[in-house]
């Protein structure tokens, strides 16, 4: 006998959670439109009532936000604004998001995802007043220190959504301190680790959680501080739901919890079709992982090689302005700390979005639906080894983004829309992190977020904004120097703009700042450097030229205290010309470490040593000739350019006024330029005459190691991209480059684990692979 | 929101003004825009070659007025090829690859270091003008940056009349 039974769900109407979102995806599927939802009967039949369900819930994720953050005591949260809070449907689709980081639109979505699909309905249960806690990378997250608090919302015992909060916390106990280090090269070092874990009930976390968390990181303070103020503004959006339930009715709430993401979804084609152009874009985007070097200190022999992350890009605008995004050519996942998950790649596009093609205050799902992203498996931005680590996924998220940016811009160029132009983003880097005994003599990690002001890329109208943003954070801040000597055991000798960081153009990038660290008051003490060396990410558009790349200046056992004693000059301000460093000759006993190696792992410091923390700086655009040379001599004046770049770089001849600020000749100026233009040519050649060259130098395999890894390892993944590599340069079919045939090691190259394959867990596939 | 040509042409030349920069960035998009722009480039130019679309200060793909062929044109004359083409093909070019070649760009430490990465700069071969810098590793191929879909933006996304194109 057979006897039907209905499984009683506990989404609204009755659904499980797995039932429910699989109505919904098999319906947008089907029809095209999120949820099949082809008429959005709400907003039409009742569009006040539509605009002021999104106007209260939207100003109240955004109060949630800014109250909350007030709880925290880390400068991170508190100063930088690291933290975000959106409120989802019952199927974990964001209806609407704060300020702040909200790449996290899709990764807690991505996590309320994994617990539907993998049943979280009846094992661990999903009740009223539970509270979750979510920041595994493998399902999502952008790194492991982005802690996710999530709360089910219920209403008359039904779930009718979720709401997420996120903030980027100090340390998350990793091998080394600070919350993105540098020197594990697995997942088994990136620190505490934890999946969609049910952590309270009754609004009140478990007892057995707070123990074991607190032990494991290092800033035990800042992280139940954190903790708080993601539940504090969860439960603030969860009251919110409640009260917008009481006085618009339930009715009215759903079918916005549902319309707002097919709104998304169709507001982003419009803005597609409004401005941009249909066509192909391709650009590319790379950055440096240079680990065979001393101060790179790994566990492993197999990961101590140079490399580096490659990503291709094409965007493809149809006719009906959809979009696919594919990035067939990128890397290989890797053995660092710089991999990524394709939600946090994918997601993060969308923060870049919300600052020229969807400027709305309506970022949810819907852009993401409205959206054909192709990762391939196994590329370090959808890895298939569960092994990975991602702690600085962020190394070449923003380097691989800063290229769309440039196949954008070409559209918005092309339509007239300078005002949307933008060259680029900065490499957003140096982090100084580090940690041990601080100036209170507690156990300490530090990362300081300076660099959520770094250089903005230039505009086809206007220099970019120096020492401004963050491409992560549209709110970034540099914060107050008081506040960071009292996070971390470091007093400022100097913090001054970095000239000549950002790239030349008729409107130049904006520069970065750099600031000037003294150990102070610490004890046991270790630090690191984190960003682009060898490599500037960020090119430069229509002439414009990259920004400048990364360096770093450490100084040990300095004599510092002896020269104050003896009241003599000591470094201070920036380090404003490295090539004609003056610092060094202050401290001439001092151990200088003044390289190109921007990527270290802990090394010992102790008082009086010195650390410099360089933020770069965005690309230019233009013709640098074609630059305003009065604007050339102020950025002289202003500290924004080294002189003698006035002339090589901008042809502008600088004069001196009595007041001590340089004018321009501009007679003279006219002239040179007019010289510089005839040297180019002088000196250039035909592209297809260096093309010959080079096709050359390939067939003699003449290119570093690191080079041909990087196209060994895109070939074995995008045969696509090989094939065009091979046609470009018409190779002929006995020309191979192999992996297996470096003198170097390349674990990973055949063999990986998914998460997918362990027992019992089933992945949400996000994107096209 | 509609502006006039005098703001759009304050735009191009960079001097616009902050308050209607302001709405530009912060209200829908002007549809006529194009147009508009078109027109003041067409003026800006030195040849009668009708500008089809833009693709930098200086570079333009034009329908050239003998044959109304479409090619890729410079702002000082050059045709570089037919539109469809990679006009970075049919370019002159240097490529920086040596540490002194890059230190006339940047102070020394803070130039990329040239065995991971070159600079590619594409002149135009009459007037020596910058067009584009790429940045990539050595070997890396021209990359083909833009290939519009110019009937359909002309003709379905504005409503436009796409110009005579010879084959």
């Amino acid at each position: 006998m057979n006897i039907q039974t209905k499984v009683q769900g506990i989404v609204r109407g009755g659904e499980t959670l797995k039932q429910h979102r699989d109505r919904l995806m098999e319906a947008t599927k089907r029809t095209g439109h999120y949820g099949g939802i082809d008429r959005m009967e709400l907003r039409d039949s009742q569009p006040i009532m539509y605009n002021k369900l999104f106007s209260r819930l939207r100003a109240g994720v955004v109060d949630a936000r800014e109250t909350a953050k007030k709880i925290a005591a880390s400068p991170i949260v508190e100063q930088e604004g690291e933290l975000c809070f959106t409120l989802y449907n019952a199927a974990g689709d964001a209806i609407l998001t704060s300020t702040g980081i909200i790449i996290h639109v899709g990764t807690m979505g991505a996590a309320i995802k994994y617990m539907i699909e993998n049943d979280w309905e009846s094992n661990p249960g999903i009740n009223d007043r539970d509270i979750f806690c979510n920041n595994d990378n493998l399902i999502g997250n952008v790194h492991t220190c982005d802690i996710h608090t999530i709360v089910p919302i219920f209403h008359e015992g039904e779930l009718i959504g979720w709401v997420g909060g996120v903030t980027h916390v100090i340390d998350t106990g990793s091998v080394g301190p600070g919350s993105m280090s540098t020197g594990q090269i697995q997942r088994f070092g990136d620190g505490y680790q934890i999946t969609c874990r049910k952590i309270g009930q009754n609004d009140t976390l478990m007892r057995d959680w707070l123990h074991e968390s607190q032990r494991s990181v290092r800033t035990t303070r800042y992280w139940m501080l954190d903790e708080r103020t993601r539940i504090a503004g969860c439960h603030m959006i969860r009251d919110l739901v409640e009260q917008v339930i009481a006085d618009e009715g339930i009715e009215n709430y759903w079918k916005f919890a549902y319309e707002a993401i097919e709104h998304g979804r169709t507001g982003l084609q419009a803005r597609i079709k409004a401005m941009t152009i249909p066509g192909k874009y391709r650009q590319v985007g790379f950055v440096d992982v240079p680990y065979a070097h001393d101060d790179v200190r790994v566990p492993s022999d197999f990961a101590k090689v140079d490399t580096i992350m490659h990503t291709p890009s094409e965007i493809t605008i149809r006719p009906d302005a959809t979009w696919r995004l594919d990035f067939e050519g990128s890397s290989r996942w890797g053995w660092h700390t710089y991999n990524a998950h394709a939600v946090s790649f994918t997601s993060g596009i969308w923060v870049m979005m919300t600052q020229s093609l969807i400027p709305t205050e309506m970022i949810n799902d819907g852009a993401a639906y409205g959206t054909e992203f192709r990762l391939p498996k196994g590329t370090w931005m959808n890895p298939d080894d569960r092994r990975v680590a991602f702690s600085y996924s962020w190394h070449f998220l923003v380097s691989s983004w800063t290229s769309l940016w440039r196949g954008l811009s070409r559209s918005y160029f092309g339509r007239g829309y300078l005002e949307e132009v933008n060259a680029g983003n900065a490499n957003t880097s140096n982090w100084l992190q580090g940690g041990g005994f601080n100036q209170f003599d507690e156990v300490h990690a530090v990362n300081s977020f300076e660099c959520a002001a770094n250089g903005v890329g230039a505009s086809a109208h206007r220099d970019g904004i120096s020492h401004a943003a963050a491409i992560w954070n549209p709110e970034g801040d540099m914060g107050d120097m008081e506040i960071w000597e009292l996070a971390e055991p470091l007093i400022y000798l100097g913090r001054e703009i970095k000239a000549s960081s950002g790239g030349a153009g008729k409107y130049r990038g904006g520069c970065g700042f750099q600031s000037l660290r003294m150990v102070w008051n610490a004890k046991d003490w270790t630090m690191f450097f984190m960003g682009n060396g060898h490599i500037s990410s960020d090119w430069g558009l229509m002439g414009g030229y990259p920004a400048a790349s990364g360096y770093r200046f450490e100084a040990h056992d300095t004599n510092l205290r002896q020269i104050i004693a003896n009241g003599g000059e000591i470094p201070h301000g920036g380090d404003k010309d490295p090539e004609n460093p003056v610092w060094d000759g202050l401290i001439p006993d001092a151990l200088i470490k003044r390289d190109k190696q921007a990527i270290t792992t802990e090394a010992m410091f102790k008082d009086y040593d010195l650390y410099l923390n360089y933020m770069r700086g965005g690309p230019g655009f233009g013709d640098p000739l074609d630059r305003e040379p009065q604007s050339v001599a102020d950025d002289v004046n202003g500290g924004y350019l080294i002189e003698r770049f006035a002339g090589s770089v901008y042809g502008v001849r600088l004069v001196k006024g009595a007041d001590g600020l340089f004018g321009v000749d501009q007679a003279a100026t006219e002239a040179r330029r007019a010289e510089i233009r005839k040297e180019r040519l002088a000196r250039a050649v035909p592209t297809r005459d260096w093309m010959a060259r080079e096709r050359e130098r390939i067939l003699a395999k003449d290119a570093g190691l690191h080079v041909q890894q990087m196209f060994a390892a895109s070939f074995k993944l995008g045969p696509r991209f090989e094939e065009s590599f091979r046609k470009f340069w018409d190779l002929p079919a006995d020309w191979q480059l192999m992996e297996a045939d470096l003198p170097i090691p390349s674990y990973g190259r055949e063999y990986s684990m998914d998460i997918s394959e362990l027992p019992d867990v089933k992945t949400v596939r996000f994107v096209d692979e | 929101m509609a502006y006039t040509k005098s703001k759009i042409k304050d735009l191009v030349e960079g001097k616009i003004d902050r308050d209607t920069l302001h709405t530009m960035l912060s209200t829908p998009k002007d549809r006529e825009r194009f147009q508009i722009y078109l027109e003041i480039l067409q003026e800006s130019v030195p040849w009668d070659d009708r500008i089809i679309l833009p693709l930098g200060p200086k570079l333009f793909i034009v329908q050239r007025k003998a044959d109304k062929k479409w090619v890729v044109k410079s702002i000082a004359g050059h045709e570089f090829c037919d539109w469809r083409d990679n006009w970075k093909l049919h370019a002159v070019m240097r490529v920086r690859e040596t540490q002194e070649e890059m230190e006339e760009l940047y102070p020394r430490l803070m130039t990329p270091t040239s065995s991971w990465q070159v600079i590619r700069e594409y002149y135009c071969p009459l007037s020596g003008d910058l067009l584009d810098v790429e940045a990539p590793t050595p070997w890396y191929p021209v990359i083909h940056d833009f290939e519009p879909d110019i009937d359909t933006f002309y003709q379905d996304w504005l409503g436009m009349e796409l110009p005579e194109r010879a084959a």
